[in-house]
């Protein structure tokens, strides 16, 4: 089913984006910004709004790594897989990384709180290894600090206190 | 309180940040609040020297000293041995900051501002010469810009090392009332963080260097760039171009002066591909980063077709002191065609890992151990890989070649945007060239089919080596592919891919057996 609210929102951003000249990256980026992820269902409202076809729309984001067709979950987490975190042992922590979620690159975790991307340099080459959880970057991570920062994310359940 | 300092200076760099200095700037801010104190904590960007980080500094009559690193475990300490008051015997006083080797060494001209001013007050920006580039190309000939800019020799600092001027001439020379000024910010070399250092320490050079640019070709539209991975550095920038607008260093009328340019950013969607300027024009068009054959080259028919000058960010911020001080002070640093200086970086496997900022001429050896004091792991060091992914890894063999331009080109190997990545000798270097080749294969645009399919081919090749599979022929076969993506590529990224695999395979044969 159509989700009018996202259609509706797209429809404004695009109706306030008149003067910008080649808007879709900006459109794709406000919607993803509101709603985490573009969904398939706004691929014709972008097209006929920008009169374009939905092949050429559908073709942007697939194109890019950052745009998602799907529901995210609540934390992106994303390891540095470039080479100035590899020398200092990204790909061991890559590795525990997958094995301690038990899920692959791009899955979601089964309670829905983590979704696990490579990403490729974030500029903190200085510090490796390097990961980004949300917009925050942390340096020099072990496996012991993965587990501390990914343990935040989790979703706990509620513990009832008089 | 004879000692009383004024002002404490805590980075907001992501290098800093990824090692908690936010969490101690608020702590700081939070003790000196709460026990009336009269100090006000800065939030500058960083030095660069990364091992030390977050590295906090000290407003004093004798310039400022520093502590570091000082991070979050190490805060509660700093407070209570009142390091602001100048505690010279604890054991994270570093003195001086100028002092410290690593950063007295240099020559910092496009990076003379980072990590002393706050990136995003303007009045510091201006009282450490900032604008005067900007206010006297207002009142020099489009030509005798453009013309100063030449002389300098500056060259492309993003990788390609094209001489700047000449592109500028070009689009300045083009016809069209529409001209963009596009600073490529999609830094995606591992191994290179210079570009994010400046917006994110000193983002009104960008600014000033972007309006230069316009005035120089007679451009009143700019566009940044910026790729998705750097939160923090859109988030300055977006700031920074605020700030300038409302003091009219840019925007309409700059300064009075009749001349209007604005800048507006735009961020990437991660994609390595639109590093390379054609596919970066694709992008910022909306479209699929897919690379364009050249010509028509960028400067005759660039953005939305029209002519375009297309600039690295470290490239636009030379620009400032350039015209400030004239081509012939940046010119006499350098080396042979290769003028001015280059902010290298030191990545990887490195022990004092940092932003080294020297005229061009210096060798490998000087920054790998001369600034860099060997590996972190403290284990030999094996390779290096300079000017990113699409670099040539060296041996030790040619850590004495001079960091210059044509010198690089000699060995087969290139200085690209300055990034250098160490690896100790734990490193298998068949992995590194199996993953060049699956890098490529991720971030192909598709366009060609050299790169599209011989990237993977190549991942295919290098596995089976690995198991030891028909070893001689598989080589052979490998070192055929690399022809056919050098010769038949498009852009860089097929055309270039190989150049880490074929040194692999040279320099470190023993690996592939």
């Amino acid at each position: 089913m159509k989700d009018s609210t996202q259609s509706d929102f797209t429809e404004k951003i695009i109706g306030n984006m008149k003067e910008t000249p080649g808007p879709l990256l900006e459109i794709l980026h406000q919607i993803q910004k509101e709603f985490g992820y573009v969904s398939p269902d706004l691929v014709p409202v972008i097209a006929e709004s920008l009169n374009v076809s939905r092949a050429e729309v559908h073709g942007v984001i697939s194109f890019y790594h950052y745009f998602r067709s799907a529901p995210p979950a609540l934390h992106r987490v994303q390891i540095c897989r470039a080479e100035a975190c590899q020398a200092m042992g990204s790909r061991v922590l890559e590795d525990y990384a997958k094995a301690s979620l038990g899920i692959d690159f791009h899955q979601i975790t089964a309670d829905g709180s983590i979704t696990l991307e490579p990403v490729y340099c974030l500029g903190n080459c200085a510090c490796p290894p390097s990961i980004r959880i949300d917009d925050k970057i942390y340096a020099g991570v072990s496996a012991e600090i993965f587990d501390l920062l990914v343990d935040e994310l989790r979703i706990k359940p509620l513990k009832v206190v008089n | 309180m004879e000692e009383f300092m004024s002002k404490l200076f805590v980075p907001k760099d992501t290098g800093a940040c990824s090692l908690g200095a936010d969490e101690v700037a608020l702590k700081l801010e939070h003790y000196f609040e709460s026990h009336d104190i009269a100090i006000q904590v800065v939030r500058n960007g960083s030095r660069g020297l990364y091992w030390l980080e977050p590295l906090i500094e000290i407003e004093t009559a004798e310039g400022r000293v520093a502590y570091g690193p000082i991070g979050i475990g190490d805060v509660e300490d700093f407070i209570k041995e009142s390091c602001w008051m100048l505690n010279k015997s604890h054991p994270k006083y570093l003195g001086r900051t100028e002092a410290i080797p690593f950063l007295s060494k240099q020559q910092r001209v496009t990076f003379a501002k980072v990590g002393i001013i706050d990136p995003l007050c303007i009045d510091d920006y201006v009282s450490h010469g900032g604008f005067v580039g900007l206010r006297k190309a207002l009142e020099l000939s489009p030509q005798d810009i453009v013309s100063t800019v030449s002389e300098s020799g500056l060259r492309g600092r993003g990788g390609a090392a094209f001489p700047t001027g000449i592109k500028w001439q070009t689009v300045l020379d083009a016809t069209g009332a529409q001209k963009y000024i596009v600073c490529n910010a999609d830094e995606g070399d591992s191994g290179t963080y210079s570009d994010r250092m400046l917006m994110e320490s000193d983002p009104f050079a960008l600014i000033e260097g972007m309006t230069i640019a316009g005035l120089g070709v007679k451009s009143t539209e700019g566009y940044i760039y910026l790729r998705e991975e750097y939160p923090l550095a859109h988030e300055i920038l977006k700031k920074a171009l605020r700030v300038a607008r409302e003091a009219n260093y840019i925007g309409k009328n700059i300064l009075e002066s009749g001349s209007s340019f604005d800048i507006e950013v735009r961020l990437g969607a991660g994609a390595y591909i639109c590093g390379e300027e054609t596919s970066m024009l694709e992008s910022l068009e909306g479209k699929r980063g897919e690379v364009r054959p050249k010509p028509p080259l960028p400067a005759a028919q660039g953005l939305f077709g029209k002519p375009s000058v297309i600039n690295n960010v470290v490239s636009l911020a030379s620009v400032p002191p350039i015209i400030a001080d004239g081509s012939e002070s940046y010119h006499h640093y350098g080396f042979g065609r290769s003028r001015g200086t280059l902010p290298f970086q030191l990545s990887g496997n490195i022990k004092y890992a940092g932003l080294v900022e020297i005229p061009f001429g210096a060798t490998l050896n000087d920054l790998l151990f001369g600034f860099g004091g060997g590996t972190r792991t403290g284990r030999a060091m094996k390779a290096v890989q300079v000017g990113g992914p699409l670099g040539a890894y060296l041996p030790k063999r040619h850590w004495n070649t001079a960091l210059d331009y044509e010198a690089f080109s000699k060995i087969g190997a290139m200085l690209g945007h300055g990034g250098i990545v160490g690896f100790d000798d734990s490193v298998d270097m068949s992995e590194q060239a199996q993953f060049s080749m699956e890098f490529c294969r991720i971030e192909s645009c598709g366009k060609c089919t050299p790169c599209r399919i011989g990237s993977v081919r190549g991942v295919e090749l290098i596995e089976s080596i690995r198991r030891g599979e028909n070893l001689q022929q598989n080589q052979e076969l490998l070192v055929e592919l690399c022809d056919t993506m050098e010769d038949g590529s498009l852009c860089a990224m097929g055309g270039m891919t190989p150049f880490p695999v074929r040194s692999a395979l040279k320099y470190f044969s023993k690996d592939f057996e």
